[in-house]
């Protein structure tokens, strides 16, 4: 998966769990917590559906690294580029 | 060999199996009666639709809030704003001798009205306010402080302390007299400052819509299956056995059967403590009419009166207790949006009443009562609203026995056992709790706790067995 496969692939699940937001705009520096008032829950959401998804494990003490769009995409790429889009 | 297993199909239920079957969990939901629902469900009678349990949604927020339980849930059950078609309140009451006090789902409103009723509590209230919102769910230390001592404080004025309680107490206390603390704040942010809201449909509309996404994910639902006892192997739950002698194995299993129900299924304890589980249950008289609620006068979607300056919450003596009470009319919600309204005038009235009382009458006499304390809660109800005795046109009654029946729990105990258990824990670690012992109270309340609860076992500190030492 390319940088933009993953962006494309977090897009998805966010639009999966927030499907009343509009996710046209989502500006990839800024915190998806101040963007979309994403809660603790939320973020366990998406660590969940990428373990569902593509199997990708994300432990607790990196959870701080999905803070963005940016930093989800940086710290995901050398878990994900083996792996085919879905 | 399921994942997991869950006791019960009720609102908790039904919520938990979604979520752990959306993360590719084998679940299956077993359920005593023959319907969904639990507390919360819904039946046909001689060609009407009745609800049960349910009077109005509460944590109401408008469609594009992102806080809140109801934002929170729709996320957790990947289910859109829409798809719940929530309607909001025309407008409630608390209504005492002397003093009315209106609210709605603008907690402005019930500002100004305590301004109206209780002009030098101005203040107080604004504190009051201040303190709620502060209030971490999470904490167990203040859970369980005296809400009555906290009031007493912060207000001068003991009537406006006592109507405050009366709606937060109706629509979910466990204990009698007084109230948790963080029950309080709880029950205060999900009536007043979130607020009642209504499907045109009823709750049948939700139940349906989480009976077919838990079905779509592949959950299985085994009506008619009561579990007979929840069989434990080395310190952990190995599987249920069923009242038809069937059994379930499953790596883990969540009960909403409450707390002390479900220790009582265990089959490694002997001792059940009968004196914990909860004594308040209710009576309600549901009256069909021959007009709309409005066309008498009444708009009030909720009243919840008390007859003195005093508030008492306690089971009564008597089979029931006519001084208190809740009368709600289905009818009055804002269905303007759908352009619709409902076919029939409603009114609910509910009223406090003793499981032993009824269910110690013989048949004939149970009969019997039920047609006096029905025409007795009307009585006791017109005093707070226009009399609508001569337009009703159908009846329909459930008891403190038609609840034990519908939920099982003991004592028909409508919000559980006074002692919560709010991380849903007990003696064994692949067994949990869900549904009202957890202190979630409310559809919305009941939901997040089956979510909170399936989270946690997703997680997967629960799942893996412990290495034997």
């Amino acid at each position: 998966m390319t940088r933009d496969d993953i962006r494309e692939t977090i897009i998805d699940i966010l639009s999966d769990i927030t499907p009343d937001e509009d996710l046209s705009g989502l500006k990839d520096d800024v915190a998806f917590r101040e963007q979309l008032e994403l809660d603790s829950m939320d973020f366990l959401d998406i660590v969940m559906e990428l373990r569902k998804r593509y199997r990708v494990q994300v432990p607790e003490e990196d959870y701080g690294e999905l803070a963005s769009m940016a930093s989800t995409v940086a710290y995901l790429e050398p878990h994900m580029q083996d792996l085919e889009k879905v | 060999m399921y994942d997991t297993v869950i006791i019960g199909a009720g609102m908790s239920g039904l919520a938990a199996g979604i979520r752990l079957a959306h993360y590719d969990q084998r679940v299956c939901i077993l359920e005593r009666h023959y319907t969904i629902g639990g507390l919360n469900s819904f039946y046909r009678l001689a060609g009407r639709d009745y609800d049960v349990g349910l009077h109005a949604v509460t944590n109401y927020t408008a469609k594009g809030s992102r806080k809140g339980p109801l934002a929170r849930i729709l996320k957790q059950l990947r289910f859109r704003w829409e798809e719940f078609a929530l309607c909001e309140q025309i407008g409630s009451s608390i209504a005492f001798p002397d003093v009315r006090m209106s609210f709605n789902n603008d907690i402005r409103f019930l500002e100004s009205e305590i301004e109206r009723c209780f002009p030098s509590e101005r203040d107080n209230f604004q504190q009051l306010l201040a303190r709620i919102t502060d209030y971490d769910d999470l904490d167990q230390e203040s859970y369980e402080l005296s809400t009555r001592e906290i009031l007493g404080e912060l207000f001068s004025d003991p009537l406006l302390v006592e109507m405050l309680l009366c709606p937060t107490m109706w629509y979910g206390n466990a204990r009698e007299q007084d109230m948790d603390w963080g029950q309080f704040c709880i029950m205060f942010r999900s009536i007043y400052m979130e607020g009642f809201a209504r499907p045109l449909a009823g709750v049948r509309l939700i139940l349906k819509k989480l009976i077919r996404r838990f079905r779509s994910l592949g959950g299985e639902l085994k009506l008619r299956s009561g579990v007979e006892r929840i069989r434990t192997e080395n310190g952990r739950a190995a599987g249920v056995v069923l009242d038809s002698g069937e059994e379930i194995e499953a790596k883990q299993v969540l009960s909403s059967a409450g707390w002390v129900e479900t220790m009582r299924l265990c089959d490694d304890i002997t001792e059940s403590e009968p004196a914990a589980a909860g004594k308040l249950s209710f009576i309600e008289s549901i009256c069909a009419l021959d007009c709309q609620p409005k066309d008498l006068g009444h708009d009030d979607t909720i009243v919840f009166f008390n007859d003195s300056e005093s508030f008492p919450w306690e089971q009564p003596n008597d089979l029931c207790d006519t001084r208190t009470g809740v009368i709600c009319s289905p009818n009055n919600f804002a269905y303007g949006e759908a352009q619709e309204e409902l076919p029939e005038g409603t009114m609910r009235i509910t009223m406090p009443a003793n499981f032993d009382r009824w269910s110690s009458l013989s048949d004939e006499d149970y009969e019997l009562e039920k047609l006096r304390w029905f025409d007795r809660s009307l009585e006791s109800a017109v005093r707070f609203a226009p009399d609508f005795r001569r337009h009703v046109v159908a009846t329909d009654m459930f008891t403190p026995k038609t609840i034990r029946r519908f939920t099982w729990h003991d004592n028909g105990a409508v919000y559980g056992a006074p002692k919560k258990q709010l991380d849903g824990s007990t003696h064994l670690r692949n067994l949990l709790l869900c549904g009202t012992d957890q202190g979630f109270v409310g559809i919305i309340g009941a939901m997040m706790s089956g979510i909170s609860i399936a989270n946690r076992l997703l997680v997967g500190d629960i799942a893996e067995p412990s290495p034997s030492p």
